[in-house]
């Protein structure tokens, strides 16, 4: 029971590392970004690559994955998505569903299609007991890592001068204009630091969730779950999304294997229809 | 209160010459049903094209004329596919043409049952739910597997002649013939409609939902309606996959199926019925040559084609009908002999 529980924490809290960029950028240019999943998937791969054919350690690929991915996002964001900001949301959309498909036949193409394993050292493998309560290490770094990373993300946001910017920005990107914020540049370090958390996360998971080309059309749905149901005027908001998503996905399985993924969609809609603007979230002016 | 008799005589006026048939209407109908005798090697991925269009034809409804984002609409289409499919393999129902009105009304009772869940909300709020409705009816047919044979595939569907005279053979020419009367019948059903009062006051509210319902529009009563009418067109085109095809599989409720879908009609352009077909014809000999090239990697060349059509710009893209237009214009007798009599 608390195993399970134990379990979809560290579930929960991978899903918000992954998706908590994508809340931040949806919030802050309303913009809808389908391909979130493809820098999350870039960061996996990038972990396999370095880990299992160049036998980098695995915690030091930790931080390059999370480099990588947030390059990535970073010149993409210059490149590609600052055209279609302004777009219509069918435009957003579309552009990014067909990055999306990009991404999975490329990665389909250069590293095949069968999933991969990134191998974790022998160190962090296997359970102990805790109090009666079988814990997975590698599951209980998951949690160490995300928690350290959600009480920085949230010190940076509170206290610092870049993230009274960002809230000011999202709030009203206007008037903060108005103010002499650099809004494009916010919102394109934004971009970056939430692809590159995106990329961490994928590496962390790649043991977890699985790893193989489809990751971004399998997960996108759970991101925008995340986002959808937290709302994105905070960080907090996302975060219990997360974890109630990660404890209920665990839980489902675990005792209501038949059902599958049902009662997660299926609540999801509900929530949507009763809330559409997020259960954890303050009714917003615009 | 009536409005004055001038005003309802221009508006009359307005939505008949809105509603005339065009020459290269006429022209594209009677190329499409040449077909049947001119090209009868290519009857299959005819076929496909013509549940394709009346598939895109239906997302064309919600989303160029009353402006709903769907990424679920393969849930009618699925939906319409697994009655079609049962209907035929439990011999409920064995003539083709009645199961695929009865497909049809299954799916608009679900469409029915769900445009409430799409009327509130913004954009990604909708996006969602339709994405949504579609994953738990995927997830539903897994589920039933003693129903819809599961992961599987409903297997071992056997439909019988159309009318019970005309058999469906392997090579498609009953099929193309059957799904293009079916379109075409639909299409003229679309055509009337969008052309109707009924089809202006949509344009309204998708323009502007708050100023629609300030001059007496019902906003949440039309989008209903549409959203309900365009889930049975997908519906008839599940079915139809499903009669010609003889099999229904999850597939039919895939993801990439609605997004393929939004393709398709963003080739052709949104809002003027035509779109989703000329998408379709598009699409398909599109797939047909690059999937023949790279067949695991044909979902690149989706991609780089949305990304393309919209930094590029979609209006931009559709701009090469311009000439056509023009020509249409130009090829359009009736108004010329308005005017020339108007002259005089």
């Amino acid at each position: 029971m608390l195993t399970i529980l134990f379990d979809g924490i560290a579930y929960g809290m991978l899903l918000f590392v992954l998706a908590c960029g994508l809340a931040v950028t949806l919030g802050l240019m309303n913009f809808i970004n389908l391909a979130h999943g493809a820098f999350a998937m870039a960061g996996g791969y990038v972990t396999v690559v370095l880990v299992n054919r160049l036998g980098v350690p695995f915690l030091v690929s930790l931080p390059i994955a999370f480099l990588a991915s947030a390059g990535v996002g970073f010149i993409f964001e210059r490149t590609l998505y600052v055209h279609v900001y302004r777009k219509s949301h069918l435009d957003q959309v579309l552009f990014t569903i067909g990055l999306v498909f990009m991404s999975v036949a490329a990665v389909d193409y250069v590293m095949g299609s069968s999933q991969v394993f990134v191998q974790v050292p022998s160190a962090w493998q296997g359970k102990f007991d805790a109090f009666g309560v079988g814990i997975g290490r590698y599951r209980l770094l998951i949690i160490v890592i995300c928690g350290l990373l959600t009480v920085a993300l949230q010190f940076i946001l509170a206290y610092t001068r870049f993230g009274s910017r960002l809230r000011a920005a999202v709030d009203d990107s206007r008037v903060a204009r108005g103010l002499g914020i650099n809004v494009n540049w916010i919102f394109a370090l934004t971009f970056a630091f939430g692809s590159g958390l995106a990329g961490l996360g994928g590496a962390l998971g790649a043991e977890i969730l699985g790893l193989d080309p489809s990751f971004p059309l399998k997960f996108m749905i759970y991101f925008l779950i995340v986002v959808t149901v937290g709302g994105t005027s905070s960080i907090t908001g996302p975060f219990l999304a997360s974890l109630l998503l990660g404890i209920g996905d665990v839980a489902g399985k675990y005792y209501v294997p038949t059902l599958g993924s049902f009662v997660i969609y299926t609540i999801m809609i509900v929530v949507l229809v009763w809330r559409p603007q997020g259960l954890f979230s303050r009714a917003t002016s615009r | 209160m009536t409005p004055p008799p001038a005003a309802v005589r221009t508006a009359t006026e307005w939505l008949s010459a809105r509603a005339r048939w065009h020459p290269l209407e006429i022209v594209f109908w009677f190329a499409a049903f040449a077909a049947i005798y001119l090209f009868p090697a290519r009857h299959l991925i005819l076929t496909e094209i013509a549940w394709l269009g009346l598939f895109a034809l239906s997302l064309d409804l919600i989303l160029g004329y009353a402006g709903i984002i769907s990424l679920g609409h393969a849930a009618f289409f699925g939906f319409g596919a697994y009655t079609a499919a049962l209907l035929a393999k439990h011999e409920i129902i064995e003539e083709p043409v009645l199961a695929l009105l009865i497909s049809g009304c299954a799916a608009m009772t679900l469409g029915f049952v769900t445009s409430f869940l799409v009327l509130r909300g913004s954009d990604l709020t909708r996006l969602m739910v339709t994405l949504g409705v579609a994953l738990v009816l995927r997830e539903l047919a897994n589920r039933y597997g003693w129903l819809t044979g599961g992961a599987d595939g409903l297997q071992g569907v056997s439909v019988k002649p159309v009318l019970g005279v005309f058999r469906f053979d392997m090579f498609g020419h009953t099929g193309y013939t059957y799904c293009l009367t079916v379109l075409f019948i639909l299409f003229l059903v679309a055509r009337r409609l969008v052309n109707s009062p009924f089809g202006l006051s949509l344009l309204s509210v998708k323009s502007n939902p708050l100023r629609s319902s300030a001059i007496g529009i019902s906003v949440d009563a039309r989008l209903v309606a549409i959203y309900t009418v365009a889930a049975g067109y997908a519906g008839i085109a599940g079915a139809l996959l499903a009669q010609t095809t003889a099999f229904a599989s999850l597939e039919v409720f895939s993801f990439d199926r609605s997004a393929d879908l939004l393709l398709v009609l963003i080739i052709g352009g949104a809002g003027y019925l035509y779109g989703g077909l000329i998408g379709a014809i598009i699409f398909k000999f599109m797939q047909d040559y690059l999937s023949a090239l790279t067949p695991q990697y044909w979902p690149f060349w989706i991609g780089l084609a949305l990304v393309v059509i919209v930094l590029v710009g979609r209006d931009r893209i559709t701009s090469w009908t311009t000439p056509i237009r023009l020509m249409a214009a130009r090829l359009n007798w009736r108004a010329l002999a308005r005017r020339s009599a108007e002259r005089l």
